[in-house]
């Protein structure tokens, strides 16, 4: 596999720059392959636009930002719509269905999407939602091996909330082998917004 | 000797070049870290104020920079190895203090993550715009060692190299790293300690009342004097003879402003470090350092595949300018293209060194992000023009 560029947006607080981490982690610690995670964020850290970008690939990065994201991870509204546009035309959106609402995508695209925050409510935690998202990501998309992730989860969290964190991750994950257990394709998906 | 195994995290992770920064100057054998929190340089202080509590360090937020810059001085007299990181306005805060550390040839490590200026101008974007205030940010006449990583991994490296080049010289060592390269996050190996070299602090082998604390011999670097061990001596910022106090006149100036330029000029060969590729037989070499120096290889690949003979230096050491090597290029090729995020700083010199002799050129930047590879691709195939 080439490179693949990942973007991940939200607001500050849902733990977007964490998400980076764990992907980036995930393939060069246990995966053996390059990955670069850059962050930005505004001079205020909570409630602001916040994102994290991650380049995989089986070079080293040289250009350590992304150009044209194969993955947007959007969390928030606001990430989704300032990034949609930098997705590279075969592009992969991975979304946060209760707090996303996608607008029609190119036909290349393909739009997947998961109540994370709900999810994580369930398991009693909001703050969670960002390490469903990953496990759903990692159901999805083939970026970074699914076992890879979860030991990259396991290692990142702080300790004493690794079983919560599995958990959502797990929650995440069958969410999205579900979801493409069903064959859900770009149409499907859209029909279930 | 070795790095000693507690100070060494051996292994793989994933940090950021900060967090690796930190790590290098904790296996260097660092046990002083004064400073005061600037974005995007923090991540660097906060990694040692939590780890230094559990090896027996010495983590001081200070009042403001230029105590910070004071107080490394001060530990680094006291044998301890210092060290302070900052950004761009603490940087110009530090200047009058870091030329202390000059004229009393104190060792120790100061870290600018630079990002865009002037001013407060962009703390959490990166800039490459501070270099010429590394190289004469403070008054009077003498020569720096400032080095400047690429990746976070370099970062970690450097900064031990930068411990070791600061006890061989017994001078304050820079390192000139970048928002960008500060908070990038790569997996970063960290050897096991028996790898790690280092250099210790050369102390005197005479006895008290005997040594003097700058015995300048024009060869050698003169060994310090340890505190707490009988030794009494006087150290200042004023001009001073090998004793360590005030001599007012153009005879102590010649000598001792002599050994601050010597030391680093005599050496050069020694202290410099750059890594080339493809410099033999090429018509255009592209220079840069730091992050520049890795976005510019893309650039480089492509301008290549176009059936252009390109060379590059990555410059590891950008002060002291590797002038020899330049001058020495420079009739050989075609076009130099220098790449930094500024509009021409280590420009001006590698033009200098050219001196006429082939076509110089610079890719500028205002900072606030990184090149993009077209733009610096661009520039090669006009000067080929």
């Amino acid at each position: 596999m080439a490179t693949t560029e990942i973007r991940i947006t939200g607001f500050g607080g849902q733990g977007v720059i964490l998400c980076g981490y764990v992907i980036g982690k995930a393939a060069s610690i246990y995966n053996n392959q390059h990955a670069t995670m850059t962050q930005s964020f505004g001079p205020e850290a909570r409630g602001s636009a916040c994102s994290a970008q991650v380049i995989t690939s089986d070079e080293r990065v040289l250009y350590p930002y992304v150009t044209a994201a194969d993955i947007l991870i959007a969390m928030s509204n606001d990430g989704y719509t300032m990034h949609k546009d930098s997705m590279d035309e075969k592009g992969i959106l991975v979304y946060e269905k209760d707090l996303v609402t996608p607008k029609k995508l190119g036909k290349d695209m393909k739009a997947y999407g998961v109540p994370a925050t709900r999810i994580a409510e369930e398991l009693g935690r909001k703050i969670v939602l960002n390490i469903v998202m990953l496990g759903f990501m990692g159901a999805v998309t083939d970026v970074v091996p699914m076992e890879a992730l979860r030991k990259a989860v396991q290692s990142s969290v702080p300790e004493g909330t690794e079983e919560l964190n599995l958990k959502a991750f797990d929650r995440g994950c069958e969410y999205g082998l579900d979801l493409k257990g069903k064959g859900a394709t770009k149409t499907q998906e859209k029909a279930a917004l | 000797m070795k790095a000693k195994p507690e100070n060494v995290l051996t292994g793989s992770h994933y940090l950021d070049g900060n967090h690796a920064s930190a790590e290098g100057a904790i296996a260097a054998g660092c046990r002083f870290f004064g400073g005061y929190p600037i974005t995007p340089s923090t991540e660097i202080a906060e990694r040692i104020s939590q780890r230094f509590p559990r090896i027996g360090g010495i983590f001081v937020q200070m009042e403001d920079e230029l105590a910070s810059m004071a107080a490394i001085l001060g530990a680094s007299n006291g044998g301890v190895k210092s060290m302070s990181c900052t950004s761009g306005p603490g940087f110009s805060l530090m200047m009058e203090n870091f030329g202390l550390g000059i004229m009393m040839e104190t060792p120790c490590v100061l870290v600018n993550v630079q990002r865009g200026g002037p001013s407060t101008g962009l703390p959490t974007l990166p800039g490459q715009a501070d270099m010429m205030q590394a190289r004469w940010g403070s008054h009077g006449d003498y020569e720096v060692i400032a080095l400047a990583p690429d990746s976070p991994q370099e970062s970690f490296e450097l900064t031990i190299h930068a411990f070791n080049l600061s006890e061989k010289y017994r001078m304050p060592v820079l390192i000139m790293t970048d928002e960008c390269v500060g908070h990038m996050t790569e997996k970063v190996v960290i050897p096991s300690a028996d790898e790690i070299d280092l250099v210790e602090r050369k102390y005197t082998d005479k006895k008290p009342g005997e040594a003097w604390p700058y015995e300048w011999n024009g060869k050698s670097i003169p060994p310090m004097l340890p505190v707490g061990k009988g030794y009494k001596f006087h150290i200042t910022g004023l001009t001073h003879d090998e004793k360590g106090y005030p001599v007012i006149n153009a005879e102590a100036q010649e000598k001792n402003v002599r050994q601050l330029i010597d030391k680093v000029k005599k050496n050069a060969d020694d202290i410099i470090w750059l890594e080339e590729w493809d410099t033999d037989g090429a018509d255009i070499i592209v220079m840069s350092y730091g992050i520049s120096s890795r976005v510019a290889r893309p650039a480089i690949a492509k301008a290549r595949a176009d059936g252009i003979k390109i060379g590059q230096i990555r410059m590891i050491t950008v002060w002291p300018f590797p002038e020899k090597r330049i001058r020495e290029l420079a009739g050989k090729v075609k076009a130099m293209v220098m790449v930094e995020l500024n509009h021409g700083q280590v420009y001006l010199e590698m033009d200098r060194c050219a001196a006429g002799q082939c076509v110089t050129a610079v890719v500028g930047h205002s900072g606030g992000t990184v090149h993009k590879p077209d733009d610096i691709y661009k520039v090669i195939k006009d000067v080929v023009k």
